[in-house]
């Protein structure tokens, strides 16, 4: 019989039918020997469901074999109970199950601990009264017990953290002694500690500490320590390191923990292990949302995988930029998700929150639609037609945007139209419908030709036709000729829905009266339903208090009636008498409902799909995905809107410096190859320093974009209105005004401008003396000379720039040239050229102010030298002075320290990285050796200061 | 928690299956092909994690498998579980078997299939992780099989055959299982300081 019993279970996973064998399995189980037993509850719980009828037999099995002193049968019993029991059968073994807890045999207890754990997942209710019981086994002198409770408070402490924080405390000791090895040495993995434990501490941790400082408080010595600890090479040990670096960024923020957890990010991302590699990415997703600038560091990593052979990284990736989308790199995301969208139909709607412009936005939308088609979420074409159906605050730019979809949807009728998706179809004939009489220029007949063509088409289906004909029916007006011959065409159509739909659309177009009064009417029904549905039915007050007073039971809401149905089931009373009173009123309540309210419809079930959909869009609760864009993409359009005049020849080139800064590239960045790839970076990564002008790391191109604000400063609109009374300065005699707008530049395009300092003081145009003009608590920083940007007959433009500690501020002057009043300057700036980004690199690093002491300490600490010779300055009495003076100006450092022929310099970037210099006079030249944490930067800065020394006039 | 674990060979024939959802046979059936279908046509030195298998439970839902000469391990987990530390699972699960049958080669799952499940349901339990302690699951395990030896006895007839059959050394049969990866070392990464 056991043979029989495993070759049965063999035959069953091969997919053979073995149910004859059920009945055998649970006599095996019941009636056999512990081996027969063993095999008879095996194929138990391989053939058996929750929901199987002939579990029940097994139940007075299990409770016999739950008090059976032979410990084999009680963890047969045990196992089953875990794998199959359904909730109903869960009361008759719980107390048996309970008792367990306190068996002696740490196997039993475990096993009954998970049983628990099973039961709580099950039915939640039914296990209360044992939490203090879960308590006790947390504290368990077995570790293999207490693992096995932790399963249960994950979960607990998942449903509400709050109730679980006094245990924190037991948590952190927990791991601390897993970490000192108070464990047995069989629970060691590889040498670590047993390390699926403290995978589920951490994740415990994490969740306690979210949003909590006192809690994160007490874990951060535990975290910091498993962070050191988890060094060792091997899966098992970067499984932790990742669950550690997740607790970390999950908790109250720690900066010293934080540091170190972007370490290890960097470790994975950069790692050659495809596994580690795909975790990190992982983390990255995770972590930049707390960080975005994060990414910034890894972006060269994050574009190769992009291109990475491997679905699954591609898919973390694109998670990844998923999450970085902002509205200066939508555009270029949401072109690789469209790539990857040919592969698999996965694209997170939400991306398009960002879009730049209506006809981009529209063309996107084409592109998923017609490639995702019928594979998509219903959701995602009801919330663009929601989007259109609806709109923003502005009429205007509602009308545009539709104007752009009608235009486009019609060019895509008039190619072949047959591959469409048909979800992509309805949703054109939709707008089409609605919105083609916005474009003048197209004949409606024109639009009325093209969705007869597509009616006719075979690959379309009936219910696209149901969504083209109500769509004809919406632009019919008119055009009563072709609408005959369709109809006419329709109405010996097997589809008994398009027959009717044709015979209303033929009805209506005879009668024009007809036609303005339904149109008329459903506009008025759309407003009912979008802006004011009476959910409290309070017209049909009066017929319900009728109804009672006749006698009829009050209403009740659907749960409350479905729960006292079952009510009425477990007590086994007659159902019939008490639920039909009931369901009576409430039929009674529908029907009087729709003629009051539906009545207009039902004549007119034509229209009906589409009065569903507008119903429904109004209706349906849906996550207000294309909303945001909605706001977000015409906030957008405001913006750029405002600059007509474009001056791309006048645009700013440090002309020089432009070309110093390719010729520098190479040298850094050997491959040249790679400049396509970093240019996309460029692309992707801008505008991800947002929100903050403090960088934190060093990342070169990163930091660089992320300081530096923009250059290619081009466009203003500017309205020259003769003087008025609300002019700024028109009681000036030279009626000239500047405004010294300071912008806190926050990365791409996003300016804010601080306007209207307005001043009185006029100097002659062109003079270099605008840094006078300067707001107050700007004057006293170091500024860089003021160059004229470019000028046109009513405006000039000049700017320069501010050090700061911690940021670098670019300070544009508009001078007025004419004598009119200038309102409203609107100031774009667009970060477009990474290469014009590097010119600036000379202004991004500050003088590092350090002693002599400092300095050596700090020497030794640094990893990343570079000698070279460099020309000294010779015609000077004390060269080398000379030379580091100049060196000084030029390029903000600090003159340390200068013993005989030897001088100190040191500087530091933005985010702190320093950088030394230790120069040495060494004959006609000067012996330059740089250190930096960094390993770019001394190349960078040698190169700056070669090139100053070159522009050193003699 | 642990949706399933699957262990089938390189033409997709099953070995093991087992789930700790309720499917249907034919769903069953399906999610075998379809994991199967996703796993093999994947390179060796890609990552051991994908994403997906529509039937098991959409996008929370990942696949993590390791490949061993014929066969392919497969756990279903959802998003709560960790990815190394089920790809380490799998590591021990193997082990474990490994020693158990000593030298494990796909006829043991064949013809042991209530062994490997036993064993099995020592490690996971109602799809949690019960035990990851290797000595320990071998300990249950062998208390267990000492329980079938005293009761075998004549019984025990069948099993030995088998292992005749298993000592025959035909040449079509599979090469035993390469549990290479026991004595290699990881290459050295920068280690986290």
């Amino acid at each position: 019989m056991r043979e029989i019993m495993v070759r049965a279970m063999y035959c069953e996973m091969l997919g053979y039918d073995a149910s004859f064998t059920y009945i055998h399995a649970i006599k095996l189980a019941q009636q056999g020997g512990v081996l027969e037993k063993r095999v008879g509850y095996l194929a138990v719980s391989l053939f058996l469901n929750e929901g199987h009828e002939l579990l029940l037999l097994l139940v007075n099995t299990v409770l016999k074999d739950l008090q059976s002193t032979n410990l084999i049968e009680a963890c047969m019993a045990l196992t089953v109970v875990a794998q199959v029991f359904p909730k109903d059968m869960i009361p008759a073994v719980l107390p048996l199950v309970e008792d367990k807890l306190s068996h002696p045999k740490e196997i039993i207890r475990r096993k009954a601990v998970l049983a628990l754990y099973k039961f709580y997942l099950i039915a939640p209710n039914q296990v209360q009264h044992i939490h203090s019981k879960f308590r006790k086994a947390l504290c368990d002198q077995d570790p293999g017990v207490m693992t096995s409770s932790l399963h249960i408070y994950l979960q607990l402490i998942t449903e509400s953290p709050d109730g679980y924080k006094d245990l924190t405390g037991s948590f952190v000791t927990i791991l601390k002694q897993v970490l000192g090895g108070k464990l047995p040495v069989d629970f060691n993995y590889r040498n670590v500690p047993a390390p699926w434990l403290q995978l589920q501490l951490l994740r415990i941790l994490s969740l306690l500490g979210r949003e909590d400082q006192s809690t994160s408080e007490l874990m951060y010595e535990v975290l910091d320590e498993s962070l050191r600890r988890a060094e060792m090479n091997h899966n098992i040990t970067y499984a932790i390191l990742y669950e550690c670096v997740k607790a970390v960024y999950t908790i109250h923020p720690k900066a010293e923990l934080l540091e170190k957890a972007t370490r290890c990010i960097g470790n994975f991302v950069l790692s050659p292990k495809i596994n580690l590699k795909y975790l990190g990415l992982k983390a990255l997703t995770y972590v930049v949302q707390h960080d975005a600038k994060l990414a910034l560091q890894h972006q060269m990593t994050i574009i190769e995988c992009l291109d990475h052979t491997d679905f699954t990284i591609k898919r973390e990736t694109l998670e990844l930029l998923f999450r970085i989308t902002n509205a200066q790199n939508v555009t270029v995301i949401v072109e690789k998700m469209l790539d990857f969208l040919h592969v698999s139909c996965y694209v997170p709607m939400k991306t398009l929150t960002f879009a730049p412009d209506n006809s981009w936005f529209i063309q996107t939308m084409n592109d998923v639609f017609s490639t995702g088609g019928d594979l998509l979420q219903q959701d995602v074409p009801n919330n663009f037609l929601r989007l259109l159906a609806e709109g923003s605050e502005s009429k205007e730019e509602d009308d545009q945007l539709r104007l752009y979809a009608v235009d486009s949807y019609l060019t895509v009728l008039k190619g072949d139209a047959s591959h469409l998706p048909q979800r992509f179809l309805q949703l054109m004939s939709w707008v089409l419908g609605e919105y083609a009489h916005l474009q003048e220029s197209v004949d409606q007949r024109e639009v009325i030709r093209l969705l007869t063509q597509l009616l006719d088409q075979r690959s379309v289906s009936s219910e696209t036709r149901v969504w083209i004909l109500s769509a004809l029916t919406k632009i019919s007006e008119g055009q009563t000729d072709l609408i005959l011959d369709l109809a006419e065409g329709l109405s010996s159509s097997q589809d008994t829905v398009l027959r009717q739909q044709a015979q209303e659309l033929r009805q209506l177009s005879q009668d024009s009266q007809l036609y303005e009064w339904v149109l008329f009417h459903l506009v008025a029904l759309v407003c009912v339903f979008s802006s004011q549905v009476d959910s409290s039915l309070s017209f049909l007050d009066g017929f319900v208090s009728e109804a009672l007073a006749a006698g009829a039971a009050p209403y009740k809401p659907p749960h409350q009636r479905q729960q006292e149905l079952c009510e009425d089931r477990a007590l086994n009373l007659e159902p019939y008498s008490f639920s039909l009173p009931v369901s009576l009123s409430s039929c009674s309540i529908t029907d009087r409902q729709s003629p009051t309210l539906l009545s207009i419809s039902s004549g007119l079930s034509g229209n009906s799909t589409e009065l569903s959909q507008k119903a429904g869009s109004s209706t349906l609760i849906l996550e207000g995905v294309k909303r945001v864009w909605g706001k977000d993409g015409y906030l957008q359009q405001k913006e750029t809107t405002a600059p007509p005049v474009d001056e791309p020849s006048a645009a700013v080139q440090p002309s020089g410096q432009q070309e110093a800064a390719e010729r520098l590239e190479p040298q850094l960045e050997p491959s040249t190859q790679n400049q396509d790839k970093q240019q996309l970076a460029s692309s992707l990564f801008v505008g991800l320093g947002a929100g903050s002008s403090i960088t934190t790391d060093s990342f070169l191109y990163g930091s660089l974009l992320e300081e530096e604000p923009a250059t290619s400063i081009s466009a203003f609109g500017h309205t020259p209105k003769s003087s008025t009374a609300n002019g700024p300065a028109q009681n000036k005699d030279t009626k000239e005004d500047r405004r010294a707008n300071t912008s806190h530049i926050l990365g791409g395009d996003m300016v804010i401008v601080r306007p209207n300092t307005i001043q009185d003081k006029h100097p002659p145009p062109g003079s270099s003396d605008l840094t006078a003009l300067l707001p107050a608590d700007l004057k006293d920083l170091p500024h860089s000379d003021v160059s004229s940007l470019t000028s046109d007959p009513s405006l000039s433009m000049s700017s320069c720039r501010l050090f700061r500690d911690e940021a670098l501020l670019l300070v544009i002057f508009i001078s007025n040239c004419t004598e009119t009043v200038i309102k409203d300057v609107a100031v774009q700036l667009t970060c477009e050229e990474l290469e014009v980004c590097y010119s600036f690199f000379s202004v991004t690093h500050r003088p590092l102010v350090v002693t002599t002491e400092e300095y050596g300490k700090l020497w030794l600490s640094l990893s990343h030298d570079v000698k070279q010779n460099l020309k000294l300055l010779t015609d000077a009495r004390d060269p080398l002075r000379t030379t580091l003076n100049a060196l000084k100006d030029a390029l903000q450092l600090h003159v340390v320290d200068i013993i005989g022929s030897e001088g100190i310099v040191a500087c530091r970037l933005l985010s702190g990285a320093p950088c030394l210099l230790h120069c040495r006079v060494n004959g006609a030249a000067l012996a330059m050796w740089l250190r930096s944490p960094h390993p770019v930067l001394p190349y960078c800065i040698l190169y700056h200061c070669q090139r100053a020394l070159a522009q050193t006039p003699r | 928690m642990i949706k399933a674990i699957l262990i089938f060979n390189n033409h997709g024939k099953p070995r093991l299956s087992k789930f700790y959802e309720h499917y249907t046979e034919d769903t069953e059936q399906q999610i075998i092909r379809e994991t199967f279908h996703l796993v093999s046509k994947r390179d060796e030195n890609i990552c051991n994690f994908l994403e997906g298998g529509l039937l098991i439970g959409g996008s929370d839902n990942k696949l993590i498998y390791r490949h061993y000469a014929t066969l392919y391990f497969v756990f279903c987990v959802d998003s709560s579980e960790s990815e190394l530390g089920i790809l380490d699972l799998i590591q021990v699960l193997v082990e474990t078997l490994d020693k158990c049958f000593e030298n494990v080669c796909e006829l043991d799952l064949i013809f042991h299939v209530d062994k490997v499940h036993n064993i099995l349901a020592e490690m996971v339990m109602g799809g949690m992780v019960l035990e990851t302690n290797m000595s320990e699951i071998i300990t249950q395990v062998e208390a267990q099989g000492k329980m079938e030896k005293s009761e075998a006895g004549i019984t025990g007839a069948p099993a030995r055959a088998v292992s005749a059959v298993k000592n025959m050394n035909l040449p079509e049969m599979p090469k035993n299982i390469n549990i290479g990866d026991i004595s290699i070392k990881v290459p050295n990464l920068p280690s986290f300081k």
